[in-house]
């Protein structure tokens, strides 16, 4: 996290939070085992995945597609691939210790080409 | 001007809230408790408050509901007893984390198993580290006059931590008794209008409550929290001080009646106390030096303010109206010994647990205790540290 940590005589009153939204600065990431990697040549935009996603972790342009996954704060919960409609899936999950040191496009061939 | 009525304690809570009339009461009905509500629920239908009552189908929800109306920004009051209490567990420690100053009504009584609907203090024991502020009560004047003070002790800036006003179940809540009942207006002015600090519902400054702490906040968060709580103790002092202005009847931390040389010293909470005072009366009568200290905030526990009350005894017993449960002895015996430990006088301290699921406590049980003191006085030997007031069998 990027703030300061403050002394037990200076934090705000009750856990209160005047900053709503600060979440975003705490990088979940690193918590999960599994991550879903994403098949934008089969993925439909249906968005079940957004809707679905309880991390508000997939990613969205400007033009309102899904345009990937925010591996700061995804947790590796799988919902989206779960939801995901198509056949074969456009998300699938993979263990974090097999995509250590890979990029995204590489794991994209490994994961969708079996 | 106020005027002298004859009602029960669960009617002096009830007109207590009708006068404070907060923003919410989210309760539900258990005895000894049930009259509270169902007599807000009167004064609403009969126009006599305006409080948004919010009938909940348990304890846990009815915390939970206190919770989030406190939240919002509302003065928010509940009642309850027993398993209804604990019910309430885990929302109590979220009231007082979150720094909501609910004031809560409890008409003490004790735990099942087995079933009892009587009164003890085993709720209120039970939850004496949930972070609130505890006021205990000897009779139906001061379960009115404390939950008003509650108000504003709970309130206050540097305090912001929920409080309850416990009373007896049955002995105080169902028993009617003659008290004063202050004039609406008057409370209405005692109490204030409440400002919160952080209200949800102020749109132009949003703020989250109930957010996670992780381990490099929590215990910032809990200390914090700590602080409020220990401020309350002074401003118990000063709050009974205003009180005494306004209606006469001044509070503080405790009671001490007739111990200014007191040797033979009961230290008790709750209504055992109005017994305790007519036994007092009458052994001094007879010349002998008995005293009693009436404990009135249990939580802060006023360590060191109740130790120098004990200067003057010999020998002193403390009675509690719960099970010792495994410990040295009861919840009131634990702390007032520990608190004598650093003091220049350290009499033997012996513990009696006494009216549990409402066993009835007389003054031959008082009279007993008093004379275990003077024999303890006399010969400086203490066979028994615990024992049992009015149990059949001996104990020990």
């Amino acid at each position: 996290m990027s703030e300061k940590l403050l002394n037990w005589d200076e934090v705000l009153i009750g856990g209160a939070i005047k900053d709503p939204g600060n979440s975003k600065s705490y990088e979940t990431g690193s918590w999960r085992v599994e991550r879903p990697v994403w098949n934008p040549e089969s993925c439909i935009q249906c968005m079940f995945c957004w809707v679905y996603c309880p991390d508000s972790s997939i990613l969205v342009d400007e033009n309102g597609k899904m345009s990937g996954i925010d591996y700061d704060h995804c947790k590796g919960c799988g919902i989206c691939v779960e939801q995901c409609p198509t056949k074969p899936k456009s998300l699938a999950m993979l263990l974090e210790a097999d995509a250590k040191g890979k990029s995204e496009e590489d794991l994209r061939k490994e994961v969708f080409s079996k | 001007m106020g005027k002298k009525v004859a009602l029960t304690g669960n009617e002096a809570a009830a007109h207590a809230i009708r006068q404070i009339n907060p923003d919410v009461v989210a309760a539900f009905p258990i005895t000894p408790s049930t009259p509270i509500p169902q007599n807000v629920a009167q004064f609403i239908a009969d126009g006599k408050m305006d409080t948004e009552l919010v009938t909940v189908e348990s304890e846990h929800s009815a915390m939970s509901a206190c919770v989030g109306a406190a939240a919002a920004g509302g003065r928010v009051m509940t009642a309850t007893s027993a398993n209804g209490y604990a019910l309430m567990w885990e929302i109590l420690y979220i009231a007082s984390g979150s720094r909501l100053p609910i004031v809560m009504a409890v008409a003490a009584r004790a735990l099942s198993a087995p079933l009892n609907i009587h009164g003890d203090h085993s709720d209120i024991m039970g939850g004496r580290d949930t972070g609130w502020i505890q006021l205990v009560a000897e009779n139906s004047q001061e379960t009115y006059d404390n939950l008003i003070q509650a108000i504003k002790i709970a309130e206050n800036k540097d305090v912001m931590t929920p409080a309850l006003g416990a009373f007896d179940g049955f002995n105080i809540s169902h028993a009617i008794e003659i008290w004063e009942l202050e004039d609406d207006n008057k409370v209405k002015e005692f109490v204030g209008e409440y400002t919160p600090l952080y209200p949800l519902l102020n749109t132009k400054e949003p703020v989250t409550h109930g957010a996670w702490a992780p381990p490099d906040w929590y215990f910032e968060h809990k200390m914090n929290q700590l602080e409020g709580l220990l401020n309350a103790k002074d401003v118990v002092v000063k709050v009974g001080k205003e009180f005494g202005s306004a209606f006469g009847r001044e509070y503080g931390l405790y009671e001490a009646y007739k111990m200014d040389d007191a040797e033979y010293v009961i230290v008790a909470m709750g209504s055992v106390c109005g017994t305790t005072k007519d036994v007092v009366d009458s052994l001094r009568e007879n010349g002998v030096k008995a005293g009693l200290l009436k404990v009135r905030l249990f939580r802060p526990f006023p360590y060191k303010e109740l130790a120098d009350a004990l200067s003057s005894a010999k020998a002193i017993a403390v009675l509690d109206r719960v099970s010792p449960a495994g410990a040295q002895g009861g919840a009131l015996f634990t702390e007032i010994r520990s608190a004598l430990y650093d003091a220049n006088n350290r009499p033997p301290v012996i513990n009696y647990t006494y009216g549990l699921g409402g066993r009835d406590t007389q003054p031959q049980h008082i009279n007993s205790v008093y004379d275990k003191l003077k024999t303890i006085a006399e010969t400086g030997k203490v066979d028994k540290q615990f024992d049992c007031l009015n149990l059949r069998g001996t104990w020990g």
